[in-house]
């Protein structure tokens, strides 16, 4: 069973409650950004290189700023190990990851440049496009990219009758449906949705208002990690006093 | 690696303006209101060596969906189940942007949304097409490709697909010896319910269903709805660049459902004369 008699999942959680997230921003000391996100048991590494000049040249855009997004994992990263080699389910992420995060960057002040966005998954639990989108959106604002506001993201999904905040990697496999979503938390905007699995209109407004719950806290821990980076003993001092 | 890029065509900018004119007018620029489809047709069994095929035109987009039934090892994970599979290649035929190659991130999300509505769906109930549990499974090949591109592949091809899958006729495979033999009857599917897709775009703030090429290149945000025969959904995926608000999610998700069973009884219909 996905939820025991008293309401609690497979790793202790209620049906309202994140994972552990951690996110420690600058980690990656060459990128211009970069950030490491423990979301639960995933461990996802981010480094943001750019803006910088566009290769192959015939890529550059005359009005806009490229984004590239590269979404792996490691082979290391799932029970069985995982073909290095780039899957179609690894392409499709790439490509929504990227589609989530542009939505948030102001392109058009770097024409003719690159932006890379590379999102290493070094340990997966369900949720990793999710996790990667929240660091990699503290890295792009660690690497100084000119922004509206951070994506954050994160999953809601149905075990049996009960929709469940952040899916983890066995209630994704054995749960009923698993909603992604990533949102733009001050323009009240959704960047990414994706569904797998059957909701009834109810159930899927309550999933949607749920994920936005989540995204909302996520956006706080990240708003703290990049304080701690760059205004953390200003943090403390004031505190004291 | 996934990269921003020029639309696959560059609409002048006075189409794009009068476009933007027209919609705000409630109109669209081939004169369609915001919720019509293009006429669609669907065709079926026109490949006779295919063991199920349909043919799709939805406006100018046209796919060819066949369906190839083979027997396999299961997949991992899923050892009690027929294996599914499902690939889509847009033709260098479709128009003058495509080149030959493998398939780009487009093809692959296409694939791979289409094959989530009917694998989320449970169209096909994979359990009953076990031979052997654990070691012989019916492998059932989905293949599409888009001969015309118009616009709106990811409907064009879905319907294409679930017409295909509904009016197949499965060969009857018998395990001897460890040997599969195809018996040389045949077998309806196993369907329990159909599963729909219904696409939107948002330009600027209208949401307009089955989007033409020149609508697509204007766009700023996608959203594919596919809802079962119930009524619920099944599948999402928002596309493209652009957020949308959740008012027009929710919205598009009550179009959908209204659209959906619409079309959902023109393909219902085709299992009558297949």
């Amino acid at each position: 069973m996905l939820i025991d008699e008293n309401g609690k999942r497979s790793d202790d959680r209620g049906i309202d409650d994140l994972r552990q997230i951690k996110i420690t921003v600058g980690v990656v000391k060459n990128a211009d950004g970069s950030a490491f996100i423990e979301f639960g048991k995933n461990k996802i590494i981010v480094a943001v290189y750019g803006p910088r000049e566009v290769h192959p040249k015939h890529m550059a855009l005359p009005d806009r700023c490229v984004l590239r997004c590269r979404y792996h994992m490691s082979p290391f990263s799932t029970d069985t190990r995982k073909n290095p080699a780039p899957s179609r389910r690894e392409v499709e992420i790439s490509k929504v990851i990227r589609e989530s995060l542009e939505p948030s960057l102001i392109l058009s002040d770097y024409p003719r440049a690159v932006i890379d966005v590379f999102v290493e998954v070094l340990q997966a639990d369900g949720g990793s496009r999710c996790a990667g989108i929240n660091a990699a959106s503290v890295a792009l604002a660690d690497a100084g990219i000119n922004m509206r506001d951070l994506v954050s993201a994160c999953a809601a999904g149905r075990l049996g009758d009960n929709i469940v905040l952040d899916i983890n990697d066995q209630e994704d496999k054995e749960g009923d449906a698993d909603m992604p979503v990533a949102y733009l938390s001050n323009a009240d905007q959704i960047t990414l949705l994706q569904l797998d699995g059957r909701l009834s209109p109810t159930q899927f407004s309550e999933c949607l208002n749920k994920a936005i719950h989540g995204c909302k806290l996520v956006y706080e821990i990240q708003k703290e990690a990049l304080m701690k980076k760059y205004f953390g003993d200003e943090v403390e001092l004031k505190e004291e006093v | 690696m996934s990269s921003s890029k020029r639309s696959t065509i560059i609409v002048e900018q006075l189409r794009k303006q009068q476009m933007i004119e027209a919609l705000s007018r409630g109109k669209r620029l081939d004169g369609r209101n915001f919720e019509s489809y293009r006429d669609l047709e669907i065709e079926i069994g026109i490949i006779d060596k295919a063991n199920g095929s349909a043919k799709v035109k939805l406006g100018n987009t046209e796919v060819l969906a066949g369906v190839k039934v083979e027997t396999g090892e299961p997949f991992e994970g899923l050892e009690n189940k027929g294996a599914l599979i499902m690939s889509a290649e847009v033709l260098p035929t479709a128009s003058s942007h495509v080149e030959p190659g493998p398939p780009d991130e487009e093809a692959i999300e296409l694939s791979r949304v289409v094959d989530r509505g009917v694998r989320e769906s449970k169209m096909l109930d994979l359990d009953k097409l076990a031979l052997i549990p654990g070691k012989i499974v019916y492998t059932i090949f989905v293949d599409c490709s888009i001969i015309n591109s118009d616009g709106n592949l990811l409907d064009a091809t879905s319907y294409a697909v679930v017409a295909a899958l509904l009016t197949c006729k499965l060969p009857i495979f018998v395990v001897e010896n460890d040997r599969v033999i195809d018996t040389g009857s045949i077998m309806p599917p196993p369907i329990t319910t159909i599963p729909v897709s219904v696409t939107a775009v948002r330009i600027g703030d209208s949401v307009l269903l089955d989007p033409t090429m020149e609508e697509e290149a204007c766009m700023d945000a996608r959203i594919t709805i596919t809802t079962q025969s119930e009524g619920d959904l099944v599948a999402l995926q928002k596309g493209y660049t652009g957020p949308f608000s959740v008012n027009q999610i929710l919205r598009s998700v009550e179009i959908a459902r209204n659209k959906g069973e619409e079309i959902r009884s023109r393909i219902k219909g085709l299992n009558g004369t297949g």
